[in-house]
């Protein structure tokens, strides 16, 4: 399956990044890199600091010492905003839909970069503004279309089941139109269906748009399935990397996971 | 039966993105607008405009100003009334400071300084959160009305602290009597009215919500916080500022600071929770509302009393009070989303009638 | 340096005022997240019901109790049949209802006892303290330093309260999480309810104070407007927060309006305390005291 796309240069490089929230030591020394086209997994026992990762690649959180180089260019600690704009989209572990607006809305907001008409020409609603407008949501009702969410467009997201809001999020994501796309355990309290259905989203979407995915999640026979290769973070520490097979191999891991005896 | 979309399928997202996507409301609006514009102004007593039409529209207008603010971008205001002072005494300055501005163009001026004075207000909004931010707004309450007050540039020296305010000239026409400055109000309100709108179901309402349900969220998809927050302060004074011109010069007659004071600018966040908190429409219900509540208690109390249940004057005015309390607190119960949320209830119910399912 | 003195002395004195009310809010807004601004009402209720009743007779002694009674009432009342209702609404629809509420009380009070200015006599003068006056040359006013003492000891009683007594207890596990502490059994509303009461009962003290100092009016109901600033200042689910904001607010504006005052034509004590509140949020936006939140995603 994954043999079809050509998994080309590096388009992400984490190097040596160190974040600590006061005493407490999230990350340490922490280095990976991502390739064009893959999908990458980070996955560890709970406070690893798999999602204080994410964080740190997109902005939320400024790590202490450490680079992170995206396409080309490197970076010691990016504001969300910067982050966003240069192509980079996720989800969030805890849904972070907005929930007084309708799933359509959501969707649209992550097109709100692609969006350049001033706020008077929105108001009087002529030329630009309205062109843009329908534009992109002829663009989002393709998304729509493809995570299959058409029945539910004009449902307050506060309303959906939990699966679904997980869906919308994607939605939201993917409307972006993001050069990689950050997923923080995009199948967490999902039924066997629901997880099927997801898994069969992230191939497609790294099929189809040859976006670049990295993942975070806890389910090892999702991970080992569709993912091209894997971090094992550690407390903080990188403990792991590699395919699937060599994952499965790797002392260190296998530790962490079940146990060892001290 | 009769309120219902079938049959009305849409070919385009233009039309499915229409203010008015049903034909039904396209044509429960036209209606309106021609009585409105035409029938009203045809029928109604000068009590009526200057007492209950005018202050409705130009408070509506406010309103929709802190809905803005408030409801869309989620950012809590106590002094809109603040804003609407520094509109009224910005376009009282401009109109006797710049010989032969039209006055018209001193509302906008009046507009603009409002919104600047409201960036300023909204810069701690970066920072501070919730209630915390009423400190902020609550500051520009007291200190711009104190200002107004005590800077005697401000009020051209006018030892009385109450000014006569110009006559409403526009193209050599003069707008004295009620109907003429009701259709003038009417104009600007509608206008404004449809350009908030405009503002609130595109790119831009979409940006203000997804920073009042969640700041970080928005920040992640690359929707930059300073930026959308202070522009919804922006706009949001100039809308106080528009209608606080027009509230001196179309409604009171005077520009006084006493007449923007906590007061106000409490009424004007009734209108906009009670109205319904981001929409539109419940701007003018809630403003509708808070004008003829106590219009309509008032007359009540004098019909008790003329019916010879004797009410003294401080007890009436007191059950004034009482009664409007009460029915505060009884529309928050029964929905606190507001009047606008009700209508909404009521077109799904209307979809169905009369048949049950 | 001796007029200084007075200055500072008196608006401390005064901000322990500022502090009674402020902390009715601080109490509701930590057990039940309601931003209660009829607080400002209920001292103005307390005032004119007590003064009420003992134009009717009643002496001091059977006044108080008699009134305590009625604002325990009121509070368990206004939870019933207005904070219930409202329950998981938005924090801004139950924040207008409490201004509803306070024209409700507004209108009740005067409705039932008139509207006329009233005095308020209990027993103590607003005159200088001889003594203090004599040795230190300053004139600190009699009835401000009881006030305080009053303040001070209704503020210990409340601490001991809530950290020696079993509702104490179950108070603060309601203010941490509202879900848990249902889960562990604590009766949420039954809180709420006693701290309603409780709120009552601290707009008595509040309002006869106050209502001592500038006679029992309508104008009582604004010294919710000077409570504001204070607990903004000191963060909102904060008592300590309260007494301090309190001080600060009380101690800076006096000497503002005294020093700063002149300058700028007077009257700034209208706006002075929220800008130098908003200043220290700008520093410290949860206040000085108040609980920091951490924004997650």
């Amino acid at each position: 399956m994954t043999a079809a796309r050509s998994i080309g240069g590096t388009i992400l490089e984490v190097d040596a990044v160190s974040l600590a929230f006061g005493g407490v030591k999230a990350l340490t020394e922490v280095s990976f890199d991502v390739r064009e086209h893959e999908i990458r997994a980070i996955i560890g026992p709970n406070g690893a600091g798999k999602s204080s990762m994410l964080n740190v690649i997109n902005g939320v959180y400024r790590p202490q010492r450490g680079t992170i180089t995206f396409r080309g260019v490197p970076r010691h600690g990016v504001n969300p905003y910067d982050a966003a704009s240069s192509g980079i989209a996720r989800t969030f572990q805890n849904i972070a839909l907005f929930k007084g607006m309708s799933v359509l809305d959501n969707i649209m907001t992550g097109r709100n970069l692609r969006m350049k008409a001033s706020f008077l020409e929105q108001a009087i609603w002529i030329g630009r503004a309205r062109r843009e407008e329908l534009d992109n949501r002829a663009r989002v009702e393709a998304i729509i279309d493809f995570l299959e969410i058409q029945h539910i467009r004009r449902t307050p997201v506060g309303r959906l089941a939990y699966g679904l809001q997980k869906r919308v999020e994607l939605a939201r994501a993917l409307a972006a139109e993001p050069a990689l796309l950050l997923l923080d355990e995009p199948m967490a309290g999902m039924n066997v269906e629901e997880k099927q259905d997801m898994c069969r989203f992230i191939l497609d979407v790294n099929a189809e748009f040859g976006t670049t995915i990295v993942l975070i999640e806890h389910d090892m026979g999702v991970v080992m399935d569709i993912c091209d290769r894997i971090v094992v973070l550690d407390y903080g520490r990188k403990i792991g990397d590699g395919a699937a097979d060599e994952i499965r191999g790797n002392q260190a891991v296998i530790d962490a996971y079940l146990g060892v005896a001290h | 039966m009769l309120y219902r979309e079938a049959g009305q399928f849409k070919s385009t997202y233009l039309a499915d993105s229409a203010i008015f996507p049903l034909r039904q409301d396209r044509i429960a609006m036209a209606v309106l607008l021609a009585i409105a514009f035409i029938v009203v102004p045809l029928t109604a007593t000068p009590y009526l405009f200057s007492a209950i039409l005018i202050p409705t529209l130009i408070l509506a207008l406010a309103a929709i100003g802190l809905n803005i603010l408030t409801g869309y971008a989620g950012q809590l205001s106590l002094g809109s009334a603040a804003f609407m002072a520094v509109g009224a005494f910005a376009s009282f300055n401009f109109i006797l400071r710049v010989p032969g501005i039209p006055i018209l163009v001193a509302f906008v001026g009046g507009g603009l300084c409002a919104a600047a004075i409201g960036i300023v207000f909204g810069l701690p909004s970066l920072r501070i959160r919730g209630f915390y931010l009423a400190v902020a707004t609550l500051a520009a309450q007291f200190f711009i009305i104190w200002f107004l007050t005590k800077v005697g540039w401000v009020t051209n020296y006018n030892s009385s602290g109450v000014i006569t305010a110009q006559p409403i000239v526009v193209f050599g026409y003069r707008f004295d009597a009620p109907a003429p400055k009701y259709l003038l109000v009417l104009s600007i309100v509608a206008l404004m009215a449809l350009a908030a709108k405009n503002m609130t179901r595109g790119n831009l309402g979409r940006k203000w919500m997804a920073i009042r349900d969640m700041d970080v969220a928005a920040e992640v998809i690359g929707i930059p916080q300073m930026k959308t927050k202070l522009l919804a302060f922006a706009v949001s004074s100039f809308y106080c500022g528009v209608a606080g011109a027009l509230f001196a010069y179309a409604y009171l007659g005077t520009v006084e600071p006493e007449a923007y004071n906590l007061d106000l600018s409490f009424r004007i966040l009734f209108m906009v929770i009670i109205g319904g908190a981001g929409t539109i429409l419940g701007s003018f219900l809630g403003s509708a509302f808070i004008v003829l509540t106590p219009i309509v208690l008032n007359v009540t109390v004098g019909w008790l009393d003329a019916s010879g249940l004797h009410v003294p004057a401080s007890a009436g005015s007191n059950l004034e009070v009482i009664v409007f309390g009460v029915l505060i607190i009884f529309f928050l119960i029964v929905e606190p989303l507001g009047i606008a949320r009700l209508w909404s209830i009521g077109k799904e119910k209307l979809r169905l009638w009369p048949f049950p399912h | 340096m001796q007029f200084f003195f007075e200055v500072l002395i008196g608006g401390l004195l005064s901000g322990v005022m500022y502090s009674l009310v402020a902390l009715g809010f601080v109490l509701i807004y930590k057990a039940s997240g309601v931003f209660n601004f009829a607080q400002g009402t209920m001292v103005f209720f307390a005032a004119l019901t007590f003064v009420g009743l003992t134009e009717h007779g009643l002496s001091f002694w059977m006044a108080l109790p008699a009134t305590l009674v009625v604002m325990v009432l009121l509070g368990l009342a206004i939870e019933r049949a207005v904070l219930r209702p409202l329950v998981n609404q938005p924090q801004i629809s139950l924040f207008m209802a409490t201004i509803g509420l306070s024209f409700l009380l507004e209108g009740l009070a005067q409705i039932v006892w008139g509207t006329s200015v009233r005095g308020l006599d209990i027993g103590v003068a607003d005159e200088p303290i001889g003594w203090i006056a004599d040795r230190f040359g300053l004139n600190i006013s009699k009835f401000d330093l009881v006030a305080a003492l009053i303040a001070a000891v209704l503020v210990a009683a409340l601490a001991f309260f809530f950290s020696r007594t079993r509702i104490g207890r179950a108070l603060r596990a309601v203010a941490d999480d509202h879900q848990a502490a249902l889960a562990v059994g604590i009766p949420l509303q039954q809180i709420w309810g006693i701290v309603w009461a409780v709120a009552g009962a601290v707009a008595l003290v509040a309002g006869l104070l106050w209502g001592a100092r500038n006679g029992v009016q309508f104008a009582l109901t604004f010294v919710a407007l000077k409570a504001l600033p204070v607990l903004m200042l000191g963060g909102l689910e904060s008592v300590p927060g309260a007494i301090v904001g309190g001080l600060i607010i009380g101690a800076s504006e006096k000497l503002a309006e005294v020093y700063l005052g002149p300058m700028v034509g007077g009257g700034i004590e209208g706006w002075f305390p929220y800008v130098l509140a908003l200043v220290v949020l700008l520093f410290r936006p949860e206040g000085l005291f108040g609980e920091k939140i951490i924004r997650r995603v």
